[in-house]
């Protein structure tokens, strides 16, 4: 498996990352060295194998449903470049 | 799915008739105190980034901790839905972009949610009744909400609802119009509300649609679909289709080509359009979520949470058609909401059934709608409906009278039964008192008299003028007796 200089372009353009013309060639280059090298795993067969989720034998954690965060607005935007009444602004997204 | 087409349900174009195909996805929000995957409230209305954790807030190093009750809640709207439970299912990332999805990704689940395959059986008006088939269940994270209109240039982002657990309920595409759609919709609402896994508010957004439309020409392959997203009312998603619906059938007969896009309903303007914003959004990478395990559980959690359900609507309204003698239109209304049936039930326990659902449809849900209350808010209580009936039963007043006692009751309250005494509405069934004023209105009528031996129907007449004559009191029964015997009518 390999990617062309399109596909490079829409995986930026899908993470917002900002790639320069200059910089898409090696980038290019760069991911197609990656997926050779994860194509070798390829060669292990994996039939009836399941897939691994976690290194131990867990399960999953849960939580009751009880309230117990909350009432902490002025921190939850605390990092916000812009904010009005604890509200987060952002530059208008509409349809 | 390809049942012979019902002509009726086919929309007429220009040209030639078409039928229009419809399979909807629901997001429904979990009714629970905190949510999914965090400790904060659910709760709707709070102040701005008030019910945030910082798990919410997507803080760089917080981990999501799945919320239990939530997934009893998914597994109980499965089970209601007649579907297969999955006893281990996965949950995955789906990446986008958004200003109300502080992570970049929703939580959700996509190649193995926990509900599977089910169905819902909807009524129609008609009495028809469809079957749709429900494909999956999973279980999302809700985003924060934008608002656009507070600023001219600014979007602001409140992360209250961000978190909140939403089961995605996406079903077949087996419905054939509008109508259809809409009573899917309500069904699916009532079932959820029996449940009590989701409140069904739509005007708070508990419940949204998104509707698949497509039309072909009846015994052709699917067309080409289109996805209105977030309609938000049962009549908005009536209008939605049958706007879509008629324009992919203007564009085909007019020889075009219809692209698979999601579009947005605007109900002031009566038109969907195009929200091209979406469409390379459509590639979410979605991949297994690192933070969570898989979500297992054995078959005894399933049967344990079965054990606890309540009498679903379809059940209840076969047991009322069974147990009270009501037409299944009748059960239908009364199953519709759950409180209506517990209500009807309170008033039918040890009387007749029927009559008590004439009353309650008929009197108490007629005089509900019209003063816009619920039947929570009922100002007539069961006991006192219950008491009205008994009073007919017993032939202490009359069906008519009935209905005004049930007047004084919803406007000023009391008990019937003493009500009945104290303004004197008391059916009279002395004959003696009937028959007295059976004597004069005879007396006062001669031609009638003459007319009734040829054309019985006057009987009727006859017992207009009793019942005018003792103010409504006498009993029908009777009255209807003696002038018979008395005109000699058989």
């Amino acid at each position: 498996m390999s990617v062309d200089e399109k596909t490079v372009r829409r995986i930026a353009h899908l993470a917002r990352i900002a790639v320069t013309d200059d910089e898409v060639g090696p980038l290019q280059g760069e991911l197609n060295a990656i997926l050779a090298f994860v194509e070798q795993l390829g060669a292990v067969d994996v039939s009836g194998v399941e897939p691994m989720t976690s290194v131990t034998p867990m399960a999953m954690k849960k939580r009751e449903d009880v309230v117990t965060e909350g009432g902490r607005a002025a921190d939850v935007v605390a990092n916000a470049p812009e904010t009005e009444d604890n509200y987060f602004l952002v530059p208008k997204v509409v349809e | 799915m390809n049942a012979p087409v019902d002509p009726k349900k086919l929309i007429k174009g220009g040209l030639h008739d078409w039928e229009v195909i419809v399979g909807m996805e629901i997001h429904a929000q979990v009714s629970s105190r905190a949510k999914l995957f965090s400790g904060a409230s659910t709760e709707f209305g709070a102040e701005p980034n008030d019910h945030v954790s910082l798990v919410d807030a997507a803080m760089p190093g917080m981990l999501p901790v799945i919320n239990a009750e939530c997934v009893a809640q998914a597994v109980r709207t499965g089970l209601g839905l007649k579907a297969k439970i999955n006893l281990r299912s996965v949950f995955d990332r789906k990446n986008y972009f958004y200003p109300d999805l502080p992570q970049g990704y929703q939580i959700s689940q996509y190649k193995d949610p926990i509900v599977g395959e089910g169905e819902v059986l909807v009524d129609m008006a008609d009495g028809s009744s469809i079957t749709v088939g429900i494909e999956r269940l999973h279980l999302e994270q809700d985003a924060g909400k934008s608002l656009h209109d507070q600023d001219p240039t600014r979007s602001f982002v409140d992360l209250n609802r961000s978190g909140v657990a939403l089961m995605e309920i996406v079903s077949r595409p087996d419905l054939r119009s509008s109508e259809e759609a809409k009573a899917y919709v309500t069904k699916l609402r009532t079932i959820l509300r029996y449940l009590g896994t989701c409140d069904g508010d739509m005007e708070k957004g508990s419940l949204r649609a998104d509707v698949n439309v497509s039309v072909r020409r009846p015994g052709e392959p699917l067309g080409t679909r289109c996805e209105i997203k977030n309609v938000n009312s049962i009549r908005f998603i009536g209008q939605a289709i049958e706007t879509e619906a008629r324009r992919q059938i203007a564009i085909l007969e007019d020889g075009g080509t219809i692209d698979q896009e999601t579009r947005l309903f605007d109900p002031t303007k009566g038109e969907t359009r195009s929200m091209r914003s979406k469409e390379e959004a459509h590639d979410y990478r979605y991949f297994p979520d690192p933070d969570l395990l898989p979500l297992e559980f054995d078959q005894a959690y399933v049967d344990a949470l079965a054990q606890g359900l309540p009498e679903l609507p379809d059940a209840k309204k076969a047991r009322f058609v069974a147990d009270y003698g009501l037409s299944p239109y009748d059960a239908g209304v009364l199953v519709a909401e759950r409180a209506s049936a517990d209500y009807y039930e309170a008033v039918a326990k040890g009387r007749d059934g029927k009559a008590a659902a004439n009353w309650v449809i008929n009197e108490l849900f007629g005089r509900l709608n019209k003063e816009g209350l619920s039947i929570e808010a009922s100002p007539v209580s069961a006991a006192q409906l219950g008491a009205i009936i008994d009073l007919i039963g017993e032939g202490v007043i009359s069906g008519k009278i009935a209905k005004d006692l049930f007047e004084i009751v919803w406007t000023e309250g009391g008990d019937p039964r003493a009500l009945v005494e104290s303004r004197g509405m008391k059916q009279v069934t002395d004959t003696g008192a009937i028959e007295k004023a059976v004597d004069e209105i005879i007396a006062a009528n001669p031609d009638k008299v003459a007319q009734a031996k040829e054309k019985p129907t006057l009987l009727g007449w006859f017992v207009g003028q009793t019942m005018k004559a003792t103010g409504g009191k006498a009993n029908p029964a009777a009255v209807n007796a003696l002038l018979k015997a008395k005109l000699g009518i058989a």
